[in-house]
């Protein structure tokens, strides 16, 4: 009772219900005290940590120890092997390298088309006059949130018909069919990262001075050229941010990939094949806890390096909608 | 030439067309014949990415709403039957009761842990580290993530050595080992957790910054009345950040509506597991059974419509009051 709040604020308070209601109050607020919140605050993290570096640590133990014994018994006897990592990278029935590599051509050109096509779709929607311009933003604002369940029977149904066509416009002849359809899972991608990659630089174009536009549209500068020397030099914080939006996306993306890439060692990325190595080697923790690492690896170097213009896309994707 | 190169190559080749395709935009919209430029100029620009996202969503998505009213081949009208079986048959039953499940406690929690842990390390003398351990599950793909959390839910026979932590810290306790992935319902609640465990962060990351836009003066002014943690809570920091909170709750509960990967991975959908993501997944891509397939994925789009509506709206009344 002695932690009782002071009278303006319990009175200004009427559903409180008399000296329960207080006391606990009193009570809660002396639990929550600075000290108790940061134990309740270490222990969120602890929670939160816990799994991943449980399986980091089991990723370096040998195998035998890895399936007959928890990885918390680690600490009492430490050890340290790469054997894992070898095996489930280069040995013969995973070789997880070859997945790494397809995970890698697929990403990167699934990052650089939506930020071109998306800043020059930002810069029409923000600083040229045309009819529609509104309904086309509304239009593209709304698709972020349609689910990619919608287009991709369909998405694929054109490909496997149009393939030959679209291909070979887009890609010389090669050989063989395997590689080319690493343009198909582009093309997916891009589509389906679109919408949210043009609402974020539109979000950050449409906020440049307008007065910079229009000295840039005095001096005689057309669009095109605006666009290159003026807009799109101030908006480099934003390609950054959905640049590693669309990174991680893509990277760890496992719907589209099984849709448009296939299981096969030729096209799949890392993803499809750990989903599949869950299913078919789910009691290989030796492979399972070294392949985890090996495809959250890269996102997470990625995230710790970039992690200022990730919150930046993130506040700004979120915040404004 | 081996394999590797000629991926190496198609990256090249990828990396290339990009390079081409943005090179001829430009060009072409500087060599624009005076009369007209501006048209010609609005064209390039708004062109590429509005047919990009007509190919790639919009016609498919209108292809898409007709197919669930056909059959499973895709060449007979069929009414309403696929969207019979989806509310009728037992199990797109427990697909759509599962659904609910994720729906109702994946948004909620996510949003309550991120909250709580924002409000509690806020200030903190190591704020940004806190940060980065609950954020870094959002780097980290679901197809990881299931991983992660099938080492720490794995199940060995009592009298064995657990090496799934949860089943150890149950066996220190003196309970019985369980079957946490296998035992219906309660393996749903299980697969959410991983989905919580990814999302809080982003809710985290999001509130604290809207904690930390909350004038000063208004934290001061409440403290110097001595307003105790709960009453600053409920009355000064969640109406300030509410329209934070509302964006975090609805984007989290659309990830939730399309979850995939998780429930692929740990389950493949069995164990009474499945969702409608997964359900849509194995119909129209394992069974060929298109016509029902394309029935989930249009009651998705449907469950997500009214968050587009008051989206847009919210939006079309931004750029009203901007104006």
């Amino acid at each position: 009772m002695s932690a009782v709040a002071t009278p303006a604020t319990s009175t200004s308070r009427p559903t409180v219900t008399g000296d329960p209601g207080l006391s606990m109050a009193g009570r809660v607020r002396r639990s929550l005290s600075k000290r108790s919140a940061s134990a309740v605050a270490m222990l969120i993290a602890i929670m939160w940590t816990v799994p991943t570096f449980g399986l980091l640590v089991s990723s370096i133990r040998s195998e035998t120890n890895i399936k007959t014994d928890g990885w918390w018994n680690w600490f009492a006897h430490p050890e340290f092997t790469l054997a894992n990592y070898k095996e489930v990278l280069f040995g013969g029935d995973v070789s997880l390298s070859t997945f790494f590599i397809n995970s890698l051509v697929i990403t990167i050109p699934s990052v650089l088309f939506p930020l071109a096509f998306g800043a020059l779709g930002a810069y029409a929607l923000s600083w040229m006059e045309w009819k529609g311009r509104d309904w086309v933003f509304i239009l593209i604002f709304a698709l972020q949130i349609v689910p990619l369940q919608m287009a991709l029977v369909p998405l694929l149904r054109l490909f496997s018909k149009g393939l030959e066509i679209g291909g070979a416009q887009i890609i010389p002849a090669l050989q063989l069919v395997g590689p080319q359809k690493f343009a198909t899972v582009w093309f997916a991608h891009t589509c389906f990262g679109l919408p949210l990659c043009i609402f974020l630089f539109h979000n950050f174009m449409s906020e440049l001075p307008r007065e910079l536009i229009e000295a840039a549209r005095v001096d005689g500068a057309d669009h095109a050229r605006i666009f290159r020397s003026v807009a799109l030099p101030l908006i480099v914080p934003a390609l950054a941010s959905f640049g590693i939006f669309q990174f991680l996306w893509v990277w760890n993306d496992l719907l589209v990939a099984l849709i448009f890439a296939g299981g096969g060692p030729v096209t799949a990325p890392l993803t499809v094949k750990l989903a599949d190595m869950v299913g078919s080697k789910g009691q290989e923790w030796q492979l399972l806890t070294s392949g985890a690492f090996v495809a959250i690896g890269v996102p997470i170097l990625v995230f710790l390096a970039l992690q200022r213009y990730f919150v930046r896309g993130l506040l700004a994707g979120g915040l404004k909608g | 030439m081996s394999e590797t190169a000629q991926k190496f190559l198609m990256l090249f080749y990828g990396v290339a067309a990009f390079a081409v395709v943005v090179g001829v935009v430009l060009l072409l919209a500087d060599f624009a014949p005076k009369r007209g430029r501006e048209k010609i100029q609005v064209a390039l620009f708004i062109g590429p990415p509005l047919l990009l996202v007509s190919i790639g969503l919009v016609v498919p998505a209108v292809r898409t709403s007709l197919m669930a009213f056909k059959d499973s081949f895709g060449d007979k009208w069929v009414g309403l039957e696929n969207f019979q079986w989806m509310f009728t048959s037992p199990d797109a039953r427990t697909v759509l009761i599962n659904t609910a499940i994720w729906v109702v406690l994946t948004p909620f929690i996510a949003t309550a842990v991120g909250l709580i842990y924002a409000i509690l390390i806020d200030g903190s003398r190591f704020e940004s580290v806190y940060k980065a351990l609950v954020f870094l599950p959002m780097a980290i793909s679901m197809v990881g993530a299931s991983i992660i959390w099938k080492f720490i839910y794995d199940y060995k026979e009592t009298g064995t050595a657990q090496i799934g932590l949860l089943n150890q810290v149950l066996v220190w306790f003196g309970a019985e080992p369980q079957q946490f992935i296998v035992n219906a319902p309660w393996n749903t609640v299980f697969l959410i957790v991983i989905l919580i465990w990814i999302q809080a962060g982003f809710a985290m990351v999001v509130l604290s910054a809207a904690i930390k836009g909350i004038p000063t003066d208004m934290i001061e002014a409440a403290r110097l009345d001595g307003v105790n943690p709960f009453q600053m809570f409920f009355r000064i920091t969640l109406p300030s950040i509410r329209p934070a909170v509302m964006v975090v709750y609805i984007t989290i509960l659309i990830a939730t509506l399309k979850v995939f990967d998780i429930v692929r991975t740990m389950t493949g959908g069995n164990f009474d597991t499945s969702v409608i993501a997964n359900e849509m997944y194995n119909q129209a891509f394992r069974y060929d059974e298109d016509g029902k397939g394309a029935a989930l994925a249009v009651f998705l789009f449907v469950l997500v419509m009214p968050v587009v509506v008051y989206q847009v709206r919210t939006l079309r009344r931004q750029r009203m009051e901007s104006r």
